[in-house]
């Protein structure tokens, strides 16, 4: 185990260097000279030179890259271009409100898709199970957009439910006061494609032998369903709800820009609208990062689940 | 070669005429046999065909070309609704659209004075009164003087324009400046349709040619794609994405299709890479090798085909993903230029009309985009189970 941890901390490395080399080869090639958009209109060389030196851009591209590696190491990317906040306190403080709304939302996203999940495989085939899956379908077509526009409107708009938008300091306030209407939408957008991908991997289950094997020794129906079959499908859902996990934080930046919460999310729509590329970068990787570490966590709990499972 | 079978041709044998024999059906055949027997998979190839003609149709500017044209009154209720009551600003529709605003005290509490103004400067459209006459002498220094006079004669066909009567209600409603929302909605359609499709084959050809090499290869190529494969999927899809529009400053139809394009292709890698490594090993690719042919040509003529159902259903299912991405890119005003419209920036404005209680073009766009997607989601599973029954009843992920 330890062994195999180890190998694999190792493989990480390549992917790594790979994901900063990409982030790298994006801002500080592709993205072309920042200095002009920092200098704004009215500048002379001087001043873009001047910027040019404070950013390092003058150097030769391999010292350029060292900058740049060793900005993502000790976690200090400078300022933010257009808040002059220094990136990693923008981090650290965006990353609560984030959570405050994602770990509700991923709880309840996955106790409310296995229920319905076990629900309608249970009766597979029938009207119920049929419908259930229209009615995901379509809701699955309908944009993110049209379901935070509506519910914003007649929720906090109209009936007046909840606040339209902000964010307060406490987080119990913040949790029922602030984030209850953002869960709600996340969960509506999140449980139809969760129900579907669930139901799918308890079907497989539900016709194994071993069902069969637990009916007929006289467990009853819960057990079957909710001990046997779950515990057998819970491998696939875990290992897909742990790939979903750092796509998460960034998968309700629209949620965050709409009510105005000052998560991560809603801070990499503002540096993408203020060209602050040192926030996006500092993001970028460090997700990236997150997501490969999760991927690592996922074959380690997969293990855990499933001790059939050998790892290599 | 050519030679060897007309020869064969010209000279029939008749005996296998006479043996009754049946061409066994292949594998597209098969599938198209499959889809027409699935009620609801036809049906939803109807819908996505109706679309796609649409899309056509409208690029080809035979529908909907008009469709900036101020043809209602501001905000023309759906024509089920029938007109407005009078409280509504019926005199508007003969001010013109600039001054509208000030005028009407009811839109400047809740919408920027001057937000029409800047609106219509964005959407290229030159505000204010007549512009001054050309003199020869202006035309000689001016360097813009061709444009000014393209600007005047705008004007012109505009202030005409201004005289029409000005309908109260549409079909499916007007927008802010009384356009036409089903055109717009055929309009946004076609940009929302290629982008997503020209997008995905965009990415599905990336990724089908990097999964062969890959899977075909094998040893050092596969391990470095496999490198670039690992460091592509290891970012959230949304968040590449984002990464590349910041730094792709130029806005525009093209830009957007390479964004989705480049950063899409990750999926198809993955399964593409499987069925050549699963495929090369076969005794059809040894025989290939035997009567000489190349790589490429064994790659591309005797794999490809083999492999050709899993591409189209990888394309299907990428076409709904970005359709829906170009919605979101273009809401955030990182998609199309402002003066294209799409679905995205359809709901864009929707969102302000919304509390104004126009709720008409958000259930345009919203409904234009669910019936599309829903259709296209179902033709994908149909498609998948026509050309792959061993996966019948399982949803996609």
């Amino acid at each position: 185990m330890g062994a195999y941890i180890f190998r694999r901390l190792w493989q990480m490395i390549p992917t790594m260097l790979g994901v900063v080399l990409l982030v790298f080869f994006l801002f500080n090639w592709v993205g072309g000279d920042p200095a002009y958009v920092l200098a704004g209109k009215i500048s002379n060389q001087e001043q873009i030179d001047n910027i040019r030196r404070q950013l390092g851009i003058d150097q030769p591209y391999y010292i350029q890259l060292g900058i740049f590696v060793k900005q993502i190491v000790t976690g200090n990317f400078g300022a933010s271009w257009s808040t002059n906040e220094r990136v990693s306190h923008i981090l650290i403080t965006r990353l609560g409100p984030s959570l405050t709304i994602l770990v509700p939302l991923l709880i309840l996203d996955t106790l409310i898709s296995i229920a319905l999940a076990l629900a309608v495989a249970y009766v597979r085939g029938s009207l119920t199970d049929r419908l259930v899956m229209i009615v995901c379908t379509v809701g699955l077509s309908v944009s993110i957009l049209v379901y935070i526009i509506v519910f914003q409107y007649v929720f906090a708009y109209k009936l007046g439910w909840f606040p339209v938008q902000g964010w307060g300091d406490g987080f119990w306030h913040n949790l029922v006061v602030y984030a209850s209407l953002p869960i709600l939408i996340g969960l509506v957008v999140s449980i139809a494609p969760d129900l579907r991908l669930f139901r799918t991997f308890i079907l497989d289950e539900i016709n194994q032998d071993y069902v069969r094997t637990g009916r007929a020794k006289g467990v009853s129906e819960n057990r079957v369903m909710w001990v046997h079959v779950l515990r057998n499908a819970s491998i696939p859902i875990i290992t897909n709800l742990m790939s979903s996990l750092p796509g998460l934080l960034l998968g309700s930046f629209l949620i965050e820009r709409f009510f105005s919460i000052p998560g991560i999310g809603r801070e990499v729509i503002l540096a993408v609208e203020r060209s602050d590329f040192p926030v996006i970068k500092a993001i970028t990787v460090y997700v990236a990062f997150a997501t490969i570490l999760t991927n690592l966590l996922a074959d380690l709990t997969y293990k855990a689940v499933d001790p059939r499972v050998q790892l290599k | 070669m050519a030679t060897d079978t007309a020869a064969i041709a010209g000279a029939p044998r008749p005996a296998q005429r006479d043996i009754p024999h049946t061409v066994s059906p292949g594998l597209w055949t098969l599938a198209w046999r499959r889809l027409r027997a699935d009620k609801v998979g036809m049906v939803s190839l109807a819908i996505v065909l109706a679309f796609i003609v649409m899309m056509i149709l409208s690029g080809l500017g035979l529908i909907a070309s008009d469709w900036q044209r101020e043809v209602g009154v501001n905000y023309a209720p759906p024509t089920f609704l029938g007109p407005e009551a009078p409280a509504t600003p019926a005199p508007e529709a003969v001010v013109p659209r600039t001054a509208a605003p000030a005028g009407s005290n009811y839109q400047s509490k809740i919408v920027d004075p001057i937000g029409d103004v800047i609106a219509s400067l964005k959407a290229g459209k030159v505000p204010g009164g007549p512009l001054p006459p050309e003199t020869a002498e202006e035309k000689s220094v001016d360097p813009l003087a061709d444009v000014m006079s393209e600007i005047r004669a705008d004007k012109q066909v505009e202030a005409k324009a201004e005289h029409r009567v000005r309908l109260a209600t549409l079909p499916f409603g007007g927008d802010k400046w009384g356009r036409d929302v089903l055109k717009k909605t055929i309009k946004g359609s076609e940009t929302s349709i290629f982008v997503g499709i020209a997008s995905a084959v965009v990415a599905t050809f990336i990724g089908t040619l990097l999964g062969a090499l890959a899977g075909y290869y094998g040893a050092k190529v596969d391990d470095f794609l496999n490198w670039f494969y690992s460091v592509f999927s290891s970012m959230p899809p949304l968040l590449l994405i984002l990464a590349v529009a910041a730094v792709l400053q130029h806005k525009g139809i093209v830009t957007i299709i390479l964004i989705l394009g480049l950063t899409g292709w990750t999926g198809v890698f993955r399964l593409i890479r499987a069925e050549y490594l699963k495929h090369k090993a076969r005794e059809y690719v040894q025989a290939a090798d035997a009567i000489g042919a190349s790589n490429a040509r064994r790659m591309f003529v005797h794999i490809f085909p083999n492999v050709s159902h899993v591409v189209l259903v990888q394309l299907s299912i990428l076409v709904v993903g970005f359709i829906k991405a170009e919605v979101i890119l273009s809401f955030l005003g990182f998609g199309v230029p402002v003066d294209v419209v799409s679905w995205g920036s359809m709901l864009n404005e929707a969102q302000n009309e919304l509390i104004l209680g126009k709720w008409w073009q958000l259930v345009a766009a919203g409904t234009a985009m669910a019936l599309l997607v829903t259709a296209f989601s179902i033709f994908t599973d149909s498609l998948r189970d026509a050309l792959d029954p061993r996966l019948k009843g399982r949803t996609g992920a």
